[in-house]
């Protein structure tokens, strides 16, 4: 399928050059994205302030502004720390990061890697990003860093069963891993008759999209579960002796970590890059792919955000109850009764 | 192994598999010989994903991948969640139980032998029949694992999965004594 808009064949270092240097300009810009129009537009308006005016149009250069201030920086080791391991967690966290946007696909050509195993490897390496957080925490030798560090990683681990048994009940339906395959499933798929709109897994499966967007808010540590994070009870958890470029690491993973999460919903339950009336087949859904899947992506974001300013935070109990006693029976039930209905219908 | 080196196709491998290879046996070592408890949990974390690199080297992706989710992801995050709750002093301190080092090597050795001496009995120079050498060729290799396990293995499969219920359970039981 490659070469359908170019009709040239590359070798497989110029393909991987290109695909590398993709990743290195996306994953900023989608943390810029989302950092400038829901972390500081929306936010500001939902709360009724200002928020920031001054660099650029209406602030929206803020950001950039910001980027550059953490770049000059000094960067400060805490004198107890290990300092190998401190220096070392805010690259896996990023890494995790990285690696999850591998399996992304934005058209039908337009993916980097199309695993037969996508969604799984997806959930697999965004896994990594607890290591780097109790890294993080523990050699900052301090006691928040490493409470904060703790919590993480309780949460991180309570929260990564719902969110793949949310998944699995989509990968029942459309008997595929492939993100791509996924997306094909739900451009093919009809309902009660009519393929017009295909079926959009969201309608199917809206159990699971509710029990996804709940764990991938608590896997990003935003609230209402940032207990790792709470700058009242642990000052800023497990980031709180970082400075200069490795909090702008941190800053950078978390954002665009909740942009891959936005993405891997927007394919699994929305759709993807598939638009209705574009034909899938066509090299104009190469074109028109990236911007319905952007378009797709800020509405989950926006989802996300908008829980993320309206709920107060959870207390621990609160927070480790809700996964095991509630998301993760109602998911098993999702999987019991989407298996049965697959093989019944 | 001759028979693997002389095919062409194999060359890159093979050199991928020295290289993974060896960061695998240092890390290994570095893992038992660190004198730091959180510091050999991190070695371990790049032992695993050596391994999961050899399982990808192999064409045996969904392993790789539950290599990952399940060894790094979960295994290894509890463990270090674990020491770092109870022991987690920093810097090299008396954090490594020096006492059990003999039972711990002997150990070691007993189990490299056994699982070397079963390997050569079963396969001794038998060559094994190579299934495929592209993507193409070996197919849907994660459908193929689906497959023999819930269609050929579906009860010994179902056997394991009540032996690690039954040894979860009783690990809540001996940790909760009220």
């Amino acid at each position: 399928m490659s070469g359908l808009i170019f009709a040239i064949e590359l070798a497989y270092w110029q393909q991987t050059l290109i695909k590398v240097l993709v990743a290195a300009v996306l994953i900023p810009t989608t943390a810029l994205i989302l950092g400038i129009v829901f972390l500081f537009k929306m936010m500001s308006w939902m709360q009724s302030r200002m928020g920031p005016q001054e660099a650029g149009p209406r602030g929206l250069l803020q950001l950039a502004a910001d980027g550059l201030k953490f770049l000059q920086k000094e960067d400060i080791i805490p004198d107890r720390a290990d300092r190998f391991v401190f220096k070392a967690a805010p690259v896996v966290v990023l890494a995790s990061t990285f690696l999850t946007y591998v399996i992304l696909p934005a058209g039908p050509d337009l993916v980097i890697e199309n695993l037969p195993t996508g969604i799984f490897f997806a959930m697999a390496v965004s896994s990594l990003s607890v290591v780097g957080v109790l890294m993080a925490g523990w050699a900052s030798s301090n006691k928040y860093a490493l409470m904060g560090g703790l919590r993480a990683g309780g949460q991180l681990i309570a929260y990564e069963l719902p969110l793949i048994l949310a998944v699995m009940g989509v990968v029942i339906q459309a008997g595929s891993l492939s993100m791509q395959d996924i997306v094909w499933a739900q451009a093919d798929g009809s309902m009660f008759g009519f393929g017009g709109l295909g079926l959009p897994f969201v309608i199917t499966q809206v159990l699971a999209f509710f029990i996804f967007m709940a764990a991938i808010q608590a896997e990003l540590t935003q609230p209402p579960f940032d207990m790792p994070v709470a700058e009242s009870e642990v000052v800023g958890g497990f980031h709180v002796e970082y400075t200069g470029f490795r909090f702008l690491f941190f800053f950078l993973g978390e954002f665009a970590t909740a942009f891959a999460f936005a993405a891997i919903a927007a394919t699994l339950f929305l759709g993807g890059w598939w638009v209705p009336g574009v034909d899938p087949n066509s090299a104009l859904a190469n074109v028109v792919g990236p911007i319905a899947l952007f378009v797709k992506i800020m509405v989950v974001a926006f989802l996300i955000f908008w829980f993320r300013f309206t709920y107060p935070r959870f207390r621990e109990d609160q927070l480790q109850r809700f996964a095991w006693k509630y998301l993760i029976p109602l998911a098993l039930a999702n999987i019991t009764i989407t298996g049965i209905l697959v093989v019944v219908l | 192994m001759s028979v693997l080196a002389v095919t062409e196709v194999l060359v890159a491998q093979n050199i991928a598999f020295a290289i993974i290879a060896l960061g695998v046996v240092v890390a290994g070592v570095r893992l038992v010989t660190t004198e730091n408890v959180v510091h050999a949990a991190l070695w371990l974390v790049v032992v695993l994903a050596g391994i999961a690199g050899l399982y990808i080297l192999l064409a045996a992706e969904f392993t790789a991948i539950v290599q990952v989710l399940v060894y790094i992801g979960a295994i290894v995050v509890l463990f270090l969640f674990g020491i770092m709750l109870t022991r987690a002093r920093l810097g090299e301190g008396e954090t490594v139980n020096e006492r059990m080092r003999i039972p711990a090597l002997v150990i070691a050795v007993a189990m490299f032998g056994l699982m070397a001496y079963s390997l050569w009995g079963y396969f001794g120079s038998t060559e094994l029949e190579v299934v495929g050498r592209s993507t193409a060729e070996l197919g849907q290799t994660t459908a193929q694992v689906a497959d023999s396990l819930f269609l050929t293995y579906l009860i010994p499969f179902e056997v394991v999965s009540v032996l690690l219920l039954a040894a979860l359970t009783g690990a809540i039981v001996l940790a909760r004594r009220d």
